[in-house]
């Protein structure tokens, strides 16, 4: 949700492309030529055209507003009217200039790699811990889905109850140890580590999952090997079970930033950014900015643009590294 | 492994469990936690006077606001579906020309920032006239299963043997009867899959709903909780007993449809 979700959601299979009889798709394949081969390519273009609209309509047109919004002076009236004078690169030089500009990207960046950083090596110790079979482990195993499957507004919540400075279960506990309340929420020292705790928590779930698959790939046989030659656990661990992960390590980590990049729903449900702006990412501050009290739609949509030139590059690196692992 | 170090892990791992899913149990005993005990230092671990008075409310409150989510959630399912289960089989089994650009185009549409594509959709929606309603939302809510749709029904359709495709073919059959007949029934798991997570993705979504449905007009329960607290509300337990009730689709997938799930995180979108 997001997620993920959004946190979303998705991940690679085990390699299946290519194990068909299926020639590659494009012009090299000469064999297929021919009046047969150009109606096939109506009709299989006749079923892709609802998602080729589709794409058009509902990405394409909504991201291509949204860059155009970017160069525009786009008030509230401007949706009455249709009026939007273009006034060239203004938007952007005003939210670069924005003394809230370089502060946000930086907490963006301490907010994505903080959790990646955490996400993974829980992930990656549960992934362990788990990738041996005893009593229960398949559902506890699934019972750790849970916070991903969530609506974030749900976690979210909750959360934000847990963290309350007076009330707040996570205090009383810490009270217990004789640590002063502190203000997860309402304090700018530590509102940005909140929404990070929070993001932790819903995202293991998803490099655990991911990891697990990795882990059980790798053949017993290799372990076996280690532990004839007499490597510890530890040896086992860095020299084999890493580098043997590496690939699939690196698809979560690049999907697990571009969908941390773009995290919304979280920060604005537990802080709203917040307090005095402590907590605010790039996506937030888009937000804020577009649909706060000042409406200013350029400037929001000149900061969501900054938003996805970031996340499109990480996303061709992750989609290289993709391709790489699949020719494996 | 011997059999004690089996036990052991099992202990150490319902201990971790516990710990990582406090928070939802904390959710359950706040929900059923009277309004009177709920400010109280320190708060109480078990519900000691449990009530229902606050899954009262939720319901007298957001009853309208469930049924909107679920509507809009099934809708998704249904537009998800239609859209994607054809551009799965052309990409699968029909080599069009040009198919790695759409397959790119999916990866890439999965990337884009939801705050952008909420922005874009409230510029179109403000002059469409189509902020703060239900096909509106639907329609933005479908773009979050799409792309993840058509990958993860590639992937499966891809493993249909040709043979039992090329047979239909034989027997007479046209591309749309082989898709219909053929296809799609083999490919049910897929379907499954896709339209649990297509209505889990709607049923969960926020951010859509906050930008295109904040000023009115059918609203789905996610801003009826986001209502609830930044109203400063008091009543946690009425807001809890609707996050738990805000749970159940997912609870229900992960236990009627585990294997589907997982298959749906691993067999996910972004491969080619």
């Amino acid at each position: 949700m997001t997620a993920a979700l959004s946190a979303t959601r998705t991940v690679p299979t085990s390699g299946e492309s290519g194990t068909s009889g299926l020639p590659a798709p494009g012009p090299a394949s000469p064999r297929r030529r021919g009046r047969g081969r150009g109606r096939a390519q109506w009709t299989a273009w006749a079923f892709l055209a609802p998602v080729v609209i589709y794409l058009a309509v509902f990405y394409a047109y909504p991201i291509i507003r949204n860059l155009l919004m970017g160069f525009q002076d786009y008030t509230v009236l401007s949706f009455v009217t249709g009026e939007a004078p273009f006034i060239g690169l203004e938007n952007y030089a005003a939210v670069t200039a924005n003394p809230l500009f370089w502060p946000t990207v930086l907490r963006t960046a301490v907010f994505t790699v903080t959790s990646l950083a955490f996400q993974f090596t829980i992930g990656l110790a549960l992934a362990q811990f788990f990738n041996r079979r005893f009593p229960l482990s398949t559902l506890l195993r699934s019972l750790f889905l849970l916070p991903w499957l969530l609506p974030l507004i749900v976690s979210g919540s909750v959360w934000k109850l847990m963290l309350d400075k007076d009330y707040g279960i996570l205090n009383a506990a810490l009270g217990l140890f004789g640590i002063p309340a502190v203000g997860w929420t309402v304090d700018p020292n530590v509102s940005l580590a909140a929404v990070i705790i929070v993001n932790i928590w819903i995202g293991v779930a998803f490099n655990m999952v991911i990891l697990y698959g990795g882990l059980q790939s790798i053949p017993g046989t290799i372990y076996e090997a280690a532990a004839l030659d007499g490597a510890g656990p530890w040896r086992t661990f860095t020299r084999i079970t890493l580098p043997l992960l590496k690939p699939v390590s690196a698809v979560v980590l690049l999907l697990g930033l571009v969908y941390t990049l773009k995290v919304f729903d979280v920060i604005w449900i537990v802080t709203q950014g917040g307090p005095a702006n402590s907590s605010q990412t790039l996506s937030t501050w888009s937000y804020q900015l577009s649909f706060g009290p000042q409406l200013q739609f350029g400037l929001g949509a000149a900061a969501g643009n900054i938003l996805i030139l970031v996340a499109f590059v990480f996303g061709l690196i992750y989609i290289r590294s993709q391709r790489r692992l699949e020719e494996r | 492994m011997t059999k004690l170090g089996r036990a052991m892990r099992t202990v150490i791992g319902v201990v971790i469990c516990a710990i990582l899913l406090f928070p939802l149990y904390w959710m359950l005993v706040v929900s059923v936690t009277p309004r009177d005990e709920l400010r109280v230092t320190p708060p109480a671990l078990f519900p000691l006077n449990p009530t229902f008075d606050g899954y009262a409310r939720a319901v007298g409150d957001q009853l309208p606001f469930l049924g909107t989510s679920l509507l809009v959630a099934l809708g998704s399912v249904v537009l998800t579906v239609v859209v994607a289960a054809p551009a799965a089989y052309a990409l699968a089994k029909l080599a069009p020309r040009g198919g790695e650009g759409i397959t790119f185009g999916l990866l890439v549409a999965q990337m884009v920032p939801g705050i952008v594509m909420a922005t874009g959709f409230y510029a179109i929606y403000a002059q469409a006239g189509l902020l703060n309603t239900l096909p509106g939302l639907i329609l933005a809510d479908s773009t979050l299963a799409v792309p993840f749709a058509v990958l993860v029904m590639r992937a499966f359709i891809h493993g249909i043997p040709d043979e039992l495709i090329q047979a239909a073919t034989v027997d007479g059959a046209g591309s749309v009867r082989t898709f219909l007949a053929i296809v799609l029934p083999l490919s049910r798991n897929a379907v499954v899959t896709v339209s649990l997570f297509a209505f889990l993705f709607a049923w969960s979504d926020f951010l859509f709903a906050v930008i295109l449905t904040s000023s009115g007009g059918p609203q789905p329960f996610t801003l009826g909780i986001y209502q609830y607290i930044s109203n400063y509300s008091k009543d946690w337990n009425a807001i809890m007993a609707t996050a738990v009730i805000a749970s159940i689709p997912a609870t229900i997938l992960l236990i009627v449809a585990q294997r589907y799930v997982a298959a749906g995180i691993t067999a996910g979108a972004v491969k080619d």
